[in-house]
């Protein structure tokens, strides 16, 4: 899959915004005032940014309004709801502890389950994908409320948890990748089904239908880079959980967790990046690539 | 609404015959001509006449080769277009409504005033059947022509889908899968007519008849007896000869 940057940004830093959120929602921490009011800020600069972003890889995106109406069967449409609904609960606490000092703790619950089911919302529209193997897993979404959760709680400040959390996001990134490497055989189509002529003989993709490209091709093969799979890997995880660890295990300062904060959020990006570069959609069977 | 019907009133759709497709693109060309000039937004070019041509089309021509466990390679062109699943996995995608089956005929369209250009049915769909248009910026896919098969005003055996009506092999029927007793139904359950990637689960309307095996025929040459060998094994002095000359 084309690994498009503006989708990169919005599902990386909506992911972290989301999960900070979650966190504050639940009071973990319950500031007031100013300070109520910065964390709030950076939420919001980051999930209200994300989806900002997301509009940018549309074809019209004044018609963007549209998009909540079907949310009986889109994932999309229910992620636009959901997203509305928890900027919206969270503004409505946020202001309660910015301009009176007061925790609404109800609504505060109700605003951070919210923001996770957005989260998991966004990583069903991939996780429902049977057309593409290594998106079609439950890990999808656990990894994505993962991801989510760590950041939030590295944003938020809890170090217990996010230690806990960035453990459990390099268990689960691991075992999203060693699956995923067979997802596409495991699907069972090849261009044997993709053609249906495999019960005469042996199949082999002989000529394209155009000697150029086009938007299958643009949008579905998209192959540069996946040479530096391995290497990527190892660095994402490095950013994502090696350095964070290491910095909350040690003496935390407002420096060193900014670069915590900043060298996992590079490596959600790398990581990001390998989730569409490396996922193959099955229409590039006829064109005989993966 | 993106919720599909659970149940048409008929399956408008194509069977493709890959024994009989010459691989001309005749049909390719047909649907470009059509489509770019009458439902929707036109077919966009880019870069037409330059070194990276690319464009948008709803039916696409591959050529395949199959090569069987004995005997000779065989060439298969393949036609792809729209198949107009039944559990069409691009219509529940859609967030807008803007994709949809119809109840009447089953056929599945795109209402090109309310498509965002999001691109998530065609990341859904299989078959690499929708394209968005890089001009227009909507998702473009084939109509199966609905603005000819229902048009009163085109001569009645115009009344087919641009690339039927052009196929100079007779390669493409068009039809209704409702009825069993239409004749694409008929053909299709004659000569085993196939989906593509069943496993899928969409249900598709349009069905591919498979090549049919070649035939074998035993070899009958008239003039073979004539042209038996007729050197002999040498005897007496000539074999002693030829004998002492391969020896040396």
């Amino acid at each position: 899959m084309h690994p498009a940057p503006s989708v990169i940004i919005f599902t990386t830093l909506s992911g972290l915004g989301f999960g900070l959120l979650f966190f504050l929602g639940f009071g973990m921490p319950a500031p007031k005032g100013l300070v109520a009011f910065i964390f709030f800020a950076i939420a919001y600069v980051l999930a209200v940014g994300g989806l900002l972003s997301s509009t940018f890889h549309l074809g019209h995106p004044e018609r963007a309004i549209k998009a909540f109406s079907q949310w009986k069967t889109s994932w999309l449409s229910r992620e636009a709801w959901l997203a509305v609904a928890a900027l919206i609960t969270m503004a409505i606490y946020g202001a309660g502890l910015v301009f009176y000092g007061v925790a609404v703790a109800p609504i505060g619950w109700i605003g951070g389950l919210l923001s996770l089911a957005t989260v998991y919302a966004t990583s069903m529209i991939y996780r429902q994908l049977k057309t593409v193997p290594r998106w079609n897993t439950p890990m999808t979404p656990l990894l994505f409320l993962l991801f989510s959760l760590a950041g939030g709680a590295l944003l938020s400040g809890q170090v217990q948890i996010a230690l806990l959390l960035l453990v459990s996001v390099g268990i689960a990134q691991i075992a999203y990748w060693i699956g995923g490497d067979q997802a596409l055989e495991k699907s069972g189509t090849n261009l044997s089904t993709a053609t249906g002529l495999g019960r005469n003989g042996a199949v082999r993709a002989f000529e394209p239908p155009h000697t150029g490209t086009n938007y299958l091709l643009r949008e579905f093969v998209y192959v540069v880079g996946r040479k530096h799979a391995a290497k990527l890997r190892i660095i994402s995880l490095i950013l994502t959980i090696g350095t964070p660890v290491l910095i909350l295990s040690l003496t935390v300062t407002h420096v060193t967790a900014l670069i915590a904060v900043l060298s996992h959020i590079a490596g959600v990006f790398v990581s990001r990046w390998l989730f569409f570069a490396q996922a193959e959609h099955i229409v590039g069977l006829y064109y005989g690539k993966r | 609404m993106t919720e599909l019907p659970t149940k048409t009133d008929r399956k408008l759709g194509l069977l493709i015959d890959l024994d009989t497709c010459v691989g001309c693109h005749a049909c390719v060309i047909s649907c470009k001509g059509w489509n770019t000039e009458n439902y929707g937004a036109p077919l966009s070019d880019q870069s037409a006449y330059g070194a990276n041509p690319s464009g948008t089309f709803l039916n696409r021509v591959h050529s395949y080769e199959i090569t069987p466990d004995v005997g000779a390679a065989q060439l298969i062109h393949f036609p792809k277009s729209c198949l107009h699943c039944e559990d069409a996995p691009c219509v529940t995608v859609c967030p807008t409504g803007a994709s949809y089956k119809r109840v009447e005929d089953g056929i599945v369209l795109v209402n090109e005033s309310d498509c965002i250009g999001c691109g998530l049915c065609a990341w859904a769909c299989p078959y690499g059947a929708r394209e968005l248009d890089a001009a227009e910026g909507v998702m473009k896919k084939c109509t199966l022509c609905v603005d000819r098969i229902y048009n009163e005003n085109l001569p009645e055996e115009d009344r087919v889908p641009a690339c039927v009506r052009t196929c100079p092999a007779g390669a493409r029927h068009f039809g209704d899968f409702a009825d069993p007793d239409s004749a694409v139904s008929k053909l299709s359950a004659e000569r085993g007519g196939m989906d593509l990637m069943p496993e899928q689960g969409t249900k598709p309307v349009n069905k591919y008849l498979p090549p049919r095996p070649k035939d074998t025929m035993e070899e009958i040459d008239v003039l073979a007896p004539l042209l038996a060998p007729v050197a002999e094994e040498p005897k007496g002095f000539m074999a002693w000869l030829d004998k002492t000359l391969e020896k040396i």
